[in-house]
């Protein structure tokens, strides 16, 4: 009798330590801080500085969200994973967001249960060699060693562009992106192959920049968008109306200069006062409080000043916006209206 | 007022499950039992509720899908259509790979090391301790790195092998040492190969066999046996001549036509064609384990050899033995049976230490199944299960081999 009543506790106590995990906006206030899965170092996504500071495109989307949670953008935890082991992180509640730059596909939607909130960068996959090659374009690289970072779509697309091309190529499997330029630099392969804005990325960090092409083909689209666990719909909603935020405080014209003031008593704009909530109660609809999305602004400005600020054409990485400028401008980025 | 004198009691009473030596260790045990059925129950039963909270659930039907990627190195016939299931198989040849050509290089290093530690030669016993206490004592991760580093950095590229170019192939333009991989040539087999094979094996038969009927003759009547030289000499030589005459023995065919012959490699476009390509990735991993687990075995070897009592050299020595004659046929028989049982252990923990393999991109099983096909499909905990009974397994069969042999070695008591 007793060994049932043991047994009995055990798997209550054990059904309980599970149940808890399901709120994630409780366990992140409980904890003080977001834990937020990032690269292990992709200047301008995400890329400890010379004082060990995150910096970049996707750094700043997860201090937006602490700032919309805790009115903090600094109080974020980064945590750096590889491809390989960036999925079982966010699974195991290792981390409460992901933004590593990782592709929006059916079966990670699905079968992997991640839960994509959004698009924060369209990108493609495309090909950098070295000028002297002579290479002009990717169905040239007939025999060519390729370095592929593991567990990524980049590695899908390429087994399928080359056979789709009938032509033969040699992987070569790399971890990090750092691995992987120092692979190429050494002339270990001949290509390397990974989302376009992450070869520009890589490429502006190289001594000689200009000795190096990126082939025109674009073979495949690659959505980038932070993800959070399956099953919590409300931190789905937090993480993905807080990209939203960003997104029209950009085409609403709130930067992180003005937004202090435009919050300080209602406009005459009622969109800018939803959103910054002088009107309505929109941050308790998803348990937050009214200056979520003046919070999160503030911790690092809207879609356009990141983006400007880590990865646009007047960083060394040097991104026009093209697909990922508004959609008022002919882009692609679109945020659902706030009210 | 009931009676205040006390009773002696006949019954059980409970605390003797604690104070009373008869039921003692029987409470302890149970109470272990309970303890340890409950943590596992509990650990499975988290699982489960974790899975089901993430509406996963437990499936190996992953393996048949198709897998999508391509693997470098295949030494069973694989592409990209094939299944998850396919791939984990070509990892798992990559791993037994360089598992076997570790395993034989580790003890050739570690015996020759060992036994040079012991040299009277100072030079030579400190440079040997310096090497054994240089990998021992640095973890086998940096080592994997350092070697693979080296090779990249140090070699040409092969578009340096062009024309006008910096580097050139060594072995009259056969092989070629590049920071992709050594190209060598590699064997063409054409029709008589079949019959040359078999000739090849008749001949190491009929050698082993000669040598072996000497060496009784020797225990009979003393005479000293044929040289082993001499025996290795006239096959190589004798088979040597049946290559080259090869093509006269056959009826029709009066040339040298022979059955086996070199691809070597080629500049072709990107890469080197044709011949064979040691990849980087294996070399490195391959020396690395090596060296590190050689090591190891040189401390087991040394061990070995001192357990071996001193008055057995001397006794030999006495007996005019030169010293190598001493240590192959006196020292090292009884070495052994101190040799091999942790010499086991160092077998193991070079197969499972090749599941390093992923940091220098050599795709093992740990880099197919635990690595990409867990990303795409994510299926850890089915994934992570099957690449831990593989360990298991391939760690229990190489221990049940290696205990067969040390039986056979082992000292006879009757």
């Amino acid at each position: 009798m007793k060994k049932t009543v043991l047994l009995g506790a055990l798997t209550v106590a054990g059904l309980a330590a599970t149940a808890a995990s399901a709120a994630t906006l409780d366990d992140v206030r409980a904890r003080g801080k977001l834990n937020c899965g990032v690269s292990t170092g992709l200047p301008g996504f995400s890329n400890p500085d010379a004082n060990g500071n995150w910096q970049g495109f996707d750094v700043d989307f997860c201090r937006a969200l602490a700032g919309a949670v805790f009115g903090d953008g600094s109080a974020v935890e980064f945590v750096p994973l590889t491809t390989q082991t960036r999925f079982t992180a966010l699974s195991s509640g290792e981390i409460d967001v992901l933004a590593r730059n990782t592709t929006w596909t059916y079966s990670r939607d699905t079968d992997l249960k991640l839960d994509f909130i959004g698009v924060n960068y369209y990108d493609g996959q495309g090909f950098m060699v070295p000028k002297s090659l002579g290479v002009s374009s990717a169905k040239d690289l007939d025999g060519a060693t390729v370095c592929i970072q593991t567990g990524t779509t980049t590695e899908l697309n390429l087994a399928d562009f080359f056979r789709a091309n009938n032509i033969s190529y040699e992987p070569v499997p790399i971890e990090t992106n750092a691995e992987a330029q120092q692979q190429y630099l050494a002339g270990a392969c001949d290509v390397y192959t990974t989302d376009a804005s992450g070869l520009a990325a890589t490429r502006a960090t190289f001594e000689a920049p200009a000795d190096h092409v990126l082939l025109p083909e674009i073979i495949s689209k690659e959505p980038l968008g932070p993800a959070v666990r399956h099953g919590d719909n409300e931190w789905a909603d937090i993480a993905r109306w807080t990209l939203n935020a960003l997104i029209s405080a950009e085409e609403l014209g709130v930067t992180s200069a003005n937004v202090a003031e435009l919050a300080a008593a209602p406009t005459t704009n009622p969109e800018v006062n939803r959103l910054l909530g002088t009107e309505g109660e929109l941050g308790a609809m998803m348990g937050l409080d009214a200056k979520w999305a003046v919070n999160a602004i503030a911790a690092g400005g809207n879609y356009g000043e990141i983006f400007e600020r880590n990865i646009g054409e007047n960083t060394p990485i040097g991104l026009a916006r093209g697909l990922n400028a508004q959609w008022t401008e002919g882009g692609l980025i679109y945020s659902a209206p706030v009210r | 007022m009931t009676t205040l004198t006390e009773q002696p009691e006949k019954g059980f009473r409970l605390s003797q499950l604690i104070y009373d030596t008869r039921y003692r260790s029987l409470t302890i045990q149970v109470v272990a039992t309970i303890l340890l059925v409950s943590i596992i129950y509990w650990l499975i039963a988290n699982t489960i509720a974790n899975l089901a909270a993430l509406g996963k659930e437990f499936d190996f039907g992953f393996l048949s899908s198709r897998a999508g990627y391509d693997i470098n190195q295949t030494l069973i016939e694989y592409d990209n259509s094939m299944s998850h299931g396919r791939a984990a198989l070509v990892g798992i040849a990559n791993t037994l790979l360089v598992a076997f050509l570790g395993c034989i290089m580790a003890t050739i290093i570690g015996v020759i090391v060992g036994v040079l530690r012991l040299s009277k030669n100072w030079v030579v016993a400190r440079l040997m301790a310096v090497y054994v206490e240089g990998f021992r004592n640095v973890p086998l991760l940096l080592w994997i790195i350092l070697i693979f580093a080296l090779m990249t950095e140090s070699t040409p590229q092969p578009r340096d092998f062009r024309e006008g170019g910096s580097a050139s192939m060594i072995l009259w333009d056969s092989v070629a040492i590049t920071n992709r991989g050594i190209f060598v040539p590699s064997p063409v087999f054409h029709s008589g190969a079949t019959l040359f094979g078999i000739i090849t094996l008749l001949g190491i038969v009929a050698a082993y066999v000669y040598r072996k009927k000497s060496l009784q003759k020797q225990l009979l009547t003393g005479e000293p046996p044929v040289s082993l030289w001499i025996v290795m000499v006239s096959l190589v030589a004798g088979l040597a001549a049946v290559f080259v005459l090869q093509g006269f023995l056959l009826p029709g065919e009066q040339s040298f036509n022979p059955a086996i012959t070199l691809n070597s490699p080629e500049l072709g476009g990107f890469n080197f064609t044709g011949g064979l390509q040691l990849r980087n990735s294996l070399i490195a991993l391959w020396f690395a384990l090596s060296l590190y687990t050689g090591a190891f075995i040189a401390e087991i070897v040394r061990a070995g050899i001192l357990s071996v009592s001193k008055g057995q050299t001397e006794a030999a020595f006495a007996l005019g033995l030169r010293p190598n004659r001493t240590m192959n046929l006196v020292i090292l028989p009884q070495a052994l049976r101190v040799i091999i049982p942790p010499l086991i252990s160092q077998f193991l923990n070079l197969t499972k230490n090749s599941s390093l393999a992923i940091a220098v991109g050599y795709m093992d099983v740990r880099a197919t199944l635990g690595g990409i096909t867990i990303n795409q499909t994510g299926r850890e905990l089915e994934g992570m299960l099957l690449l831990g009974s593989f360990y298991l397994l391939i760690s229990l069969l190489i221990s049940s081999g290696m205990n067969f042999y040390n039986n056979s070695v082992k000292l006879k008591e009757r």
